[in-house]
């Protein structure tokens, strides 16, 4: 299937941890039916807070289901506290990128987090959560307006586009649009986004954290790169980050093209060097197929 | 055999025949002439064309001269709509339908940005048209009323006869995308004089990619798209694409010479994949009408489950099918064809279509219901919805319409 990462399918064919936990300390729900996905999240906490198992259900895409069976990984042996501070980019760098379309997986995967969390620390969140009685921007999935500011704060969106990516809002009858278009304006003009500031490059060693490192080199590949390369039905995949070497998969019509392989490195790595840091090599880890696509037939 | 997919996908396109096969070969060793050469090498090509436009002029009952072969679906819908409203200068109004193919629906809605009413016809829950709106909104200010004769998500049968005629009382031009009809229900162009377009696609019946017909009633206006040559009697200019072409003759021939038989296979294996899916799955809900329906075409609905992680374990399967139509696929956006047919979105989202075709076996149905329902009841368990709860997030509504809709197929 097209866009999606080797790590990804593997999590949904094989997903970890499915189902209900029965002695589950906390539980968090989000979604619903109409809206096209929904989680639960079953969190079994120790005495000191310490997550000891974590369970989950999913009924949506391969994304959500993949992304849920990460979040589930990712949760285990965590305290409580700590598992709060994981983010949607976490989730999607552990599944090597997520196509842009499909980032509210994610944020899915997220809000069934927050939850959890919020009734672990016994916050009442049926107030917060009476969804069905709050106005929805969007109606087609139930969006309400909270959900899509922080949406733009969170993410940084500048457009119809990236909201819809993240919540789905306006994905469907695309008659919110101009409502989209006014909480926009409204978000940021109460908050102009503040510039990033770019840690300095030492001496050729990357100034990046590990996980900064990955998350840079991520966003160079799914901002720069990996447009480009769906044009021609293809994608590239971030397999792994040691010392400075960037190790990357070719997929689609690129992992068949072994000819471009070589320049597409280049490329690749010329970009990163130049947006991230100067002394990184790209190593193309892909096995390319040296036979044709079959048509299908029967 | 065992590479080859289990293909229940046989809307988006079809296994190329081998009578199709076997009719190209000649063409590729010594026939590949240019058909406009005045050399009788060059001629023989043009021999070739000239008897595949005979063969799909008889598979729709027209005359060999009222079909101008082109690149497909696509570039008929546009050609036959930007042809009657240039035919009617004086009228800026056209009426199409909300399940419309893109090819249609796009087209309407840039000539909508330069100037003409566009209305869009609504479907009911079955899929149909309502005529009574198409009284009410045609004039005498219609150019043209496009309709397709089948859908290809649901395969409904939309009422062309009914159609022509209301047509044809304000003098406006009928276009049908015939693109699904072709090959699984008689064509007959005779019995449908108020048609002016039809079009359609080779490779839906067995023929190859990237070649089409158009046919224009002789008395019809033309606009060709392609201009700089004499080709298709100045209609669509450039060199004939004759492998496909030739390719679309055999395929027409074969399926006009036993289409009644090819039809009655496709319903047989379509109704045993329903009945099976039916009785082996709880939670279903069969989409459009089943009755007015092409023979080959099944649009599931599973619930609970999202038809995007279906498709793609049906695919780790070696199962081919589709969720919606195969354009949208990778995209959030739920079937227009379904939205309009105001299906609940908690039953769009599992929607998946299934299509058989002449060579479908019964063993690769059967074969296929097996895996189906082994990977329905593991996405199912992964759900939070539709265990022990049923009513889980449905509204009593929605449950009615569900039993309804079972009450309906038993």
């Amino acid at each position: 299937m097209i866009g999606y990462t080797t790590k990804l399918k593997d999590h949904f064919i094989n997903p970890r941890n499915v189902g209900v936990l029965n002695d589950a300390t906390v539980v968090g729900e989000v979604g619903s039916l109409s809206s096209g996905q929904a989680m639960k999240l079953f969190l079994k906490l120790d005495e000191s807070e310490n997550i000891v198992a974590a369970t989950f259900q999913v009924f949506g895409s391969p994304s959500s289901i993949a992304a849920a069976s990460v979040l589930t990984e990712l949760l285990r042996g965590k305290h409580i506290d700590e598992a709060a501070r994981i983010t949607s980019a976490d989730i999607s760098n552990r599944l090597g990128g997520l196509p842009a379309e499909k980032m509210h997986t994610c944020v899915l995967a997220m809000d069934a987090l927050e939850v959890a969390y919020a009734r672990a620390r016994g916050i009442d969140l049926d107030n917060e959560l009476d969804e069905d009685e709050e106005f929805h921007v969007c109606r087609c999935y139930s969006v309400p307006e909270h959900k899509i500011e922080r949406a733009i704060r969170d993410h940084g969106l500048t457009d119809i586009q990236g909201i819809t990516h993240y919540t789905q809002a306006g994905g469907g009858c695309t008659s919110c649009h101009a409502d989209l278009k006014a909480i926009l304006g409204r978000v940021h003009a109460e908050k102009p986004a503040a510039a990033k500031p770019a840690p300095a490059t030492a001496e050729g060693k990357p100034a990046f954290s590990n996980l900064a490192l990955a998350q840079k080199i991520q966003e160079v590949l799914d901002r720069e790169i990996r447009p480009g390369l769906a044009m021609d039905g293809g994608d590239m995949e971030l397999v792994d980050i040691r010392d400075n070497k960037v190790y990357v998969t070719l997929h689609g019509h690129c992992n068949s093209c072994a000819s471009s392989s070589a320049t597409m490195k280049f490329f690749v790595q010329d970009r990163l060097r130049e947006m991230v840091d100067p002394t990184l090599e790209v190593i193309d880890t892909t096995e390319h197929s040296a036979e044709l696509h079959a048509p299908p037939m029967r | 055999m065992s590479n080859q997919p289990i293909y229940f996908d046989n809307n988006s396109t079809t296994f190329p025949a081998p009578e199709t096969v076997e009719a190209i070969l000649p063409m590729i060793g010594d026939g590949w002439g240019n058909p406009s050469s005045t050399h009788s090498f060059g001629q023989k090509a043009r021999h070739e064309i000239e008897k595949a436009r005979e063969g799909v002029a008889r598979m729709l009952n027209c005359t060999p001269a009222e079909l101008v072969f082109n690149s497909g679906a696509t570039e008929g819908n546009n050609t036959a709509i930007y042809s009657a409203v240039e035919s009617l200068p004086e009228r800026k109004h056209i009426i199409t339908t909300r399940t419309e193919h893109a090819s249609v629906l796009e087209v309407a809605r840039y000539l909508r940005d330069s100037g003409y009413r566009v209305t869009e016809l609504s479907v009911d829950r079955l899929g149909h048209i309502d005529l009574d709106e198409l009284r009410n909104e045609i004039s005498g200010d219609t150019a043209l009323v496009s309709l397709m004769w089948a859908n290809n998500e649901t395969g409904v049968i939309s009422p062309i006869s009914a159609a022509g005629d209301i047509a044809k009382q304000f003098g406006a031009l009928l276009h049908v995308d015939a693109v699904q009809a072709a090959g699984k229900l008689g064509i007959d162009l005779t019995e449908h004089a108020a048609i002016d377009y039809l079009t359609i696609s080779a490779h839906k019946f067995h023929g190859l990619k990237g070649t089409g017909a158009l046919f224009v009633r002789k008395d019809a206006g033309y606009t060709p798209l392609l201009r700089g040559g004499h080709h298709e009697r100045g209609r669509r200019a450039g060199t004939e694409a004759v492998l496909g072409i030739v390719a679309m003759g055999a395929a027409a021939r074969m399926v006009s010479a036993r289409l009644n038989d090819y039809a009655a296979h496709m319903q047989t294996m379509r109704d045993r994949l329903q009945h099976s899916l039916l009785n082996t799955l709880d939670d279903l809900v069969i989409n459009g009408d089943q009755h007015e329906r092409l023979p080959n075409t099944l649009n599931v609905g599973f619930r609970y489950i999202d038809g995007e992680a279906l498709l793609m374990m049906m695919d780790a399967e070696n199962i081919c099918v589709s969720a919606g139509s195969a354009c949208m696929s990778g995209s959030l956006e739920p079937s227009h064809v379904l939205l309009a047919m105001n299906v609940p979105l908690s039953a769009i989202h599992g929607s998946v279509r299934f299509c058989t075709s002449r060579y479908t076996s019964a063993d690769e149905v059967d074969e296929l219901v097996q895996k189906t329902a082994k990977i329905v009841k593991r996405l199912r368990e992964i759900s939070p919805f539709g265990h022990d709860h049923k009513p889980a997030g449905l509204t009593h509504e929605a449950l009615q319409r569900h039993r309804e809709y079972f009450a309906q197929v038993k």
